[in-house]
C-alpha cells in the first residue's frame, strides 16, 4: 500500500477532475505512546500507531464524507464521496474563497516526545507518584500520561498541498483521600505541544495537589447560593472556553436566525474592559496553536469581544460564507476519521491591570474558585467544576470549603464580571470535546477576575 | 493476525491478538435539512503479549506492519504490570443474537428518510424549532486469538437515530430530544417522535421552584444520567481492589433500597452492548450487582480478578485496543409497582427530572452529584404545570437510593446501555435562582 505522502500526491490530481464544487483529501499518520498508573501500580504501558485518510466533497452545499485506513482504491473513494455528496445537495453554494497554499510546516520541537524512552517517562511519573503516596491520608492515586507526534497531508481541489506536523505531551494527575466513608479527589493537568521537559518540573506543584486533597476531607460544604465568586486563571479560561467560547462558533449560529440575532456582531457582552481573543497562530507554540486549519486555510488571532462588545466569531470557510464574514481558520477534526467543524484553538481574556488583592479587597462574603473538574455547555447554560473552592470573608481568603459547581446564564454572568486581573496564564492541560471528537488539544487561559452574583451549588 | 501472533510466540510465554473492524454508513441532518452522508472503514489491532512475567501491549490503526508491533509490545513489557492472569483456552460461548443482516440491507434512501420523517414531525409541531439528527447503521467483526488455543469470532451489526431539537426564543433556550438504538433496523420514527412531542408539550410553560429539599423523579434518562454513573465505578472491581469504592466492604449486605436490583446482562439479545464473550475472550454472563438492595458482585476482567482473588465477570473492555479494563456492558434495573403518573400524583411539589447537566463533573467516587436542570418540569398539586430553568439539584445516590420512594413500572433503554423504569426520590436539594 501507498504512504500518505504518495497518496496525497496521487490525490492531489484526482480531485481537480472531480465533479465536485469543491473536493478535498486528508492523509495521517501518527504514533503515540502512553503510561497509566493506578495507585502504586503501572497499570498500563503502551505504544500504537495509525495511518489513515478521507476524502470530502461539496455538491450543491451537501457534503459527502469517507474515512478509511486502507490507502488503496484511492479514486473510488472520491467517487464515493461525490455521490454521496450529490444524494445530499439541493441548493446552491460557494465556500468563502481562500488562496490555495504549498506549504510544509515541520514540528518546530528539538526532541519529539514519543522518540523518548520509555525508561526516561516512568522515572519522572515514579516521582511524582512517590510524592503523592508520601502524603499521610492519601488512599489511591491516578497518573495518566500521553504523547504523540503526527503527520497530516492535506490536498485539495484548488491546488492547495500542505503538509504540517505536530507533537503533543499530556499528563493528568489525581491525588484521592479517604477517611471513613468520605472520599475526596484533587486534579493536576498539564500538557505541551510536544515539549516533554514542559512537564518534568511539577514536583511542588503535585504535593500541593495532594495535601489539598487531603484537607478537603475535613472542608464544610459552602451553602448553595448567589456568591461574589473570584476564579482563578484557570478556572477563568474554562469558564471563557465552555460558557462563551462554544457561542462563537459560527456553526451553532449561521443557519439559526434567531441565535443570529442573539449573537449579533455589535452588541453589549460585558463590560468595557472585557476582551476575550481566540488565536491560534498568536501567541504561538501552545497545544491549539496551528499555521493552517483542517481547510488549509491560515490562522489568524480574532477578536471576539473588544471592549465588551461582540465584534467576532470563528468560522470554517463553509459559515464564513454563509454568514458573508471572513474565515478565521478555525476548522479542525480531531483525526482522519473526522470532517473538520467549526473549533477553538487558544481561547483567553486579555489580561488588564487589577491585583488579585484589589480584586478580593471589598468582598465580604464570598468564594475563591480554583483549578477546574469539568465543565460543559449548553447554549446559554453552562455548568463548570472548581476542583477547589475557599470561602473569601471581608477581603481575605479564608476556611477551605468543599469543591463547588458554579452554573447559570451566559449572558449575564458574562455581564456580571466586574474585575480582571493582569496575571494572564495559559492552562495547557485541557482537551475540548464537540460533535464526537475528542479530546482536540486546545489551550485556554485567563487572568483572575471577579463574577458578582454567581450561582453556587451546595447543599 | 495470525503472522502477528506466530512472531510474538516465538519470543514471549504468552500472546493474544484482538482486531475490530467495523464500517458505519451515517446520514446526518442539520438545521432541519439533510446536511451529510458519510461512510467510515477501519480496522485496528491490538497485540498484548506477557514477558517474563510483565504485559506489554501495541495496537495499530491501519497497515499493521507485525515485527514493529511486536517489537513495540516486548519494549512496553519490560515496565509493565506483572501478569497475574491466565488467558482463557479454546471456550464455549453462550448464544447471543447481535447480528441481523436486514441492517446492512437497509438504503440510504430509506435511513434519509427516517431522518426527515423525524424533522418533519417536530418542525410541524413547533414552529420554529430548529433540529439536528441522524441516522446510522452498520457493522462490527471482532476477532481474537491466544496463544493458548482461545480464538473468538462474531459479528455485531447495529443501527440508531436520534433527534434534537433547540427553541430559541429571545435569550431563552429549550433543548428536547430523543434516540433509540439496536442491533436490528429500526424502521419506525414514531416512537421517537411521540417522546420529543410529549417533552414540547410538558415544556410549553414555565415553572418557578422555591429553594428547598423536595421529591424528586428522574425520568430514565434521568436515572441512567444522575444515579447510575457513580454506581458504574463503584461497582468497578478495580476500585473496589483499591479501596475507593464506597461499596468496597459491603458486598452481602444491604446497601440500598430492598426494592433496587441492578444486573449486568451483556447476553440480551439484539442490544448494543451484547456479546458472547468479553474482549479478552471470556464468556459473557449475566452478573447480579444488586439483589433487593444487598450488593451482590462486582465486575472484573481477567487480570484484577487474580489481583483480587476472583473470577472474571466476563467483563474485560478494551475500547480500541487499549488493555482490557472492568466495565458494565448492559445494564437492566429491574421494574417496581408504580405508574409514573401516580408518582406525579403522589407530589404536592416537586421536579421531574430528564436531563441534568454537569451531574457527572461532581465527586463521583462518593456519589455525590450536582447539576443544573437542562430538561426537567415542576409538579404541583400531582399536575406537571411547566418547566424549570436556572435550577440546581443536588445530592448524594447512595443516601438517595438508600430508601426510594417509588421505583416506575414503565421501563425503556437509555442510550444502548441501560434499561431503566423512573425512579421516585425524596428529600433531594433543590436551589433555584430568582
Amino acid at each position: 500500500m501507498p504512504d500518505i505522502d504518495s497518496a496525497a500526491k496521487e490525490l492531489s490530481s484526482e480531485l481537480t477532475k472531480s465533479k465536485a464544487d469543491y473536493s478535498e483529501a486528508r492523509f495521517e499518520e501518527n504514533q503515540t505512546s502512553q503510561i497509566a498508573y493506578r495507585g502504586k501500580v503501572l497499570e498500563s504501558i503502551g505504544r500504537s500507531s495509525a495511518s489513515g485518510g478521507n476524502v470530502r466533497a461539496l455538491v450543491k452545499g451537501g457534503w459527502g464524507f469517507t474515512s478509511f485506513n486502507e490507502l488503496d482504491k484511492l479514486p473510488a473513494r472520491v467517487a464515493t464521496a461525490v455521490e454521496q455528496a450529490k444524494a445530499t445537495g439541493s441548493g446552491k453554494f460557494k465556500l468563502a474563497a481562500v488562496e490555495p497554499v504549498k506549504d510544509n510546516v515541520p514540528s518546530g520541537i528539538g526532541t519529539d516526545p514519543v522518540t523518548i524512552p520509555l525508561v526516561e517517562k516512568k522515572k519522572l511519573l515514579d516521582e511524582y507518584n512517590e510524592i503523592i503516596w508520601c502524603i499521610p491520608g492519601i488512599k489511591t492515586s491516578n497518573i495518566g500520561y500521553g504523547d504523540s507526534r503526527k503527520k497530516v497531508v492535506f490536498v485539495n481541489s484548488e491546488g492547495s498541498f500542505i503538509t504540517q506536523e505536530r507533537a503533543d505531551v499530556t499528563i493528568r494527575l489525581t491525588a484521592i483521600a479517604a477517611k471513613d466513608s468520605e472520599v475526596q479527589q484533587v486534579g493536576l493537568s498539564m500538557g505541551s505541544r510536544g515539549d516533554f521537559k514542559a512537564i518534568t518540573k511539577l514536583h511542588k506543584q503535585v504535593k500541593v495537589m495532594a495535601q489539598n486533597a487531603v484537607n478537603l476531607l475535613e472542608a464544610p460544604q459552602a451553602k448553595a447560593g448567589e456568591y461574589t465568586v473570584v476564579l482563578d486563571p484557570i478556572l477563568a479560561g474554562v469558564f471563557v472556553h465552555e460558557a462563551f467560547g462554544h457561542l462563537s462558533e459560527s456553526d451553532f449560529v449561521y443557519e439559526n436566525e434567531k441565535l443570529r440575532e442573539l449573537m449579533k456582531l455589535g452588541k453589549q457582552f460585558g463590560v468595557e474592559d472585557l476582551n476575550i481573543i481566540d488565536s491560534a497562530s498568536d501567541p504561538p507554540g501552545l497545544r491549539g496553536s496551528f499555521k493552517y486549519d483542517d481547510e488549509g486555510v491560515r490562522a489568524v488571532k480574532t477578536y471576539l469581544i473588544r471592549e465588551g462588545k461582540l465584534v467576532g466569531r470563528l468560522h470554517s470557510r463553509e459559515t464564513a460564507a454563509k454568514m458573508k464574514e471572513k474565515p478565521t481558520g478555525n476548522a479542525r477534526a480531531m483525526n482522519y476519521r473526522f470532517p473538520p467543524i467549526v473549533r477553538m484553538t487558544n481561547t483567553y481574556i486579555e489580561p488588564r491591570k487589577m491585583s488579585f488583592n484589589d480584586i478580593i479587597a471589598d468582598i465580604k462574603e464570598g468564594i475563591y474558585a480554583k483549578n477546574w473538574y469539568g465543565g460543559t455547555t449548553a447554549m446559554e447554560m453552562f455548568t463548570f467544576s472548581a476542583g477547589e473552592a475557599y470561602m473569601i470573608r471581608n477581603g481575605k481568603i479564608a476556611e477551605a470549603v468543599r469543591p463547588i459547581m458554579l452554573t447559570g446564564n451566559v449572558f449575564e454572568t458574562l455581564m456580571s464580571i466586574d474585575a480582571i486581573g493582569s496575571d494572564l496564564d495559559m492552562n495547557e492541560g485541557g482537551g475540548c470535546g464537540k460533535g464526537g471528537q475528542m479530546p482536540l488539544p486546545v489551550s485556554n487561559g485567563s487572568p483572575h477576575i471577579r463574577i458578582r452574583k454567581c450561582q453556587v451549588g451546595g447543599k | 493476525m495470525e503472522e502477528i501472533l506466530a512472531r510474538a510466540k516465538k519470543s514471549v510465554q504468552d500472546a493474544e491478538v484482538y482486531q475490530v473492524s467495523s464500517e458505519e454508513t451515517s446520514v446526518r441532518f442539520e438545521a432541519n435539512k439533510l446536511k451529510q452522508l458519510q461512510t467510515s472503514q477501519s480496522t485496528s489491532v491490538a497485540l498484548r503479549v506477557v514477558k517474563n512475567g510483565r504485559t506489554g501491549y501495541a495496537t495499530t490503526t491501519g497497515t499493521a506492519d507485525s515485527a514493529r508491533m511486536v517489537n513495540d509490545a516486548i519494549e512496553t513489557a519490560e515496565f509493565g504490570q506483572e501478569a497475574k492472569f491466565t488467558l482463557p483456552g479454546k471456550e464455549q460461548y453462550p448464544r447471543v443474537d447481535i447480528y441481523d443482516p436486514a441492517v446492512e440491507k437497509v438504503t440510504i434512501k430509506e435511513m434519509v428518510g427516517l431522518g426527515e420523517k423525524m424533522v418533519a414531525a417536530v418542525t410541524k409541531s413547533t414552529p420554529g424549532i430548529m433540529c439536528e439528527g441522524g441516522v446510522s447503521r452498520g457493522m462490527i467483526t471482532v476477532r481474537l486469538m491466544n496463544s493458548r488455543g482461545g480464538f473468538a469470532e462474531f459479528k455485531k451489526s447495529f443501527f440508531s437515530m436520534g433527534i434534537e431539537g433547540t427553541v430559541v426564543t429571545g435569550s431563552d433556550m429549550l433543548f428536547v430530544g430523543e434516540s433509540d438504538s439496536s442491533c436490528r433496523p429500526l424502521t419506525d420514527a414514531k416512537k421517537i417522535i411521540d417522546t420529543v412531542l410529549l417533552q414540547l408539550e410538558r415544556a410549553k410553560n414555565q415553572a418557578k421552584v422555591t429553594t428547598r429539599k423536595m421529591p424528586v423523579v428522574f425520568t430514565p434518562d434521568g436515572v441512567a444520567g444522575a444515579l447510575i454513573l457513580p454506581l458504574l465505578s463503584a461497582f468497578n472491581g478495580k476500585t473496589v481492589l483499591e479501596g475507593a469504592s464506597p461499596l468496597a466492604q459491603k458486598l452481602g449486605q444491604k446497601a440500598f433500597d430492598v426494592n433496587f436490583s441492578l444486573v449486568d446482562d451483556p447476553t440480551v439479545d439484539y442490544r448494543p452492548g451484547s456479546r458472547p464473550c468479553d474482549d479478552e475472550g471470556v464468556p459473557s454472563q449475566r452478573t447480579p450487582l444488586i439483589e433487593k438492595g444487598i450488593v451482590k458482585n462486582f465486575l472484573y476482567d481477567l487480570q484484577t480478578a487474580a489481583l483480587a482473588g476472583k473470577k472474571s465477570t466476563g467483563s474485560g473492555n478494551r475500547g480500541r485496543g487499549t488493555l482490557p479494563s472492568p466495565a458494565a456492558s448492559a445494564l437492566v434495573i429491574t421494574p417496581g409497582k408504580t405508574t409514573f403518573d401516580a408518582m406525579i400524583k403522589d407530589i404536592k411539589e416537586g421536579l421531574v427530572v430528564e436531563q441534568l447537566m454537569g451531574a457527572e463533573q461532581g465527586n463521583i467516587l462518593g456519589g455525590d452529584f450536582s447539576g443544573n436542570v437542562l430538561l426537567g418540569y415542576k409538579i404541583e398539586n400531582g399536575k406537571l404545570v411547566g418547566r424549570v430553568k436556572d435550577t440546581i439539584v443536588s445530592g448524594n445516590v447512595y443516601k438517595i437510593l438508600k430508601e426510594i420512594a417509588a421505583i416506575g413500572s414503565e421501563t425503556r433503554w437509555v442510550s444502548g446501555f441501560c434499561q431503566t423504569p423512573p425512579f421516585y426520590c425524596k428529600g433531594l436539594s433543590v436551589s433555584s435562582k430568582g
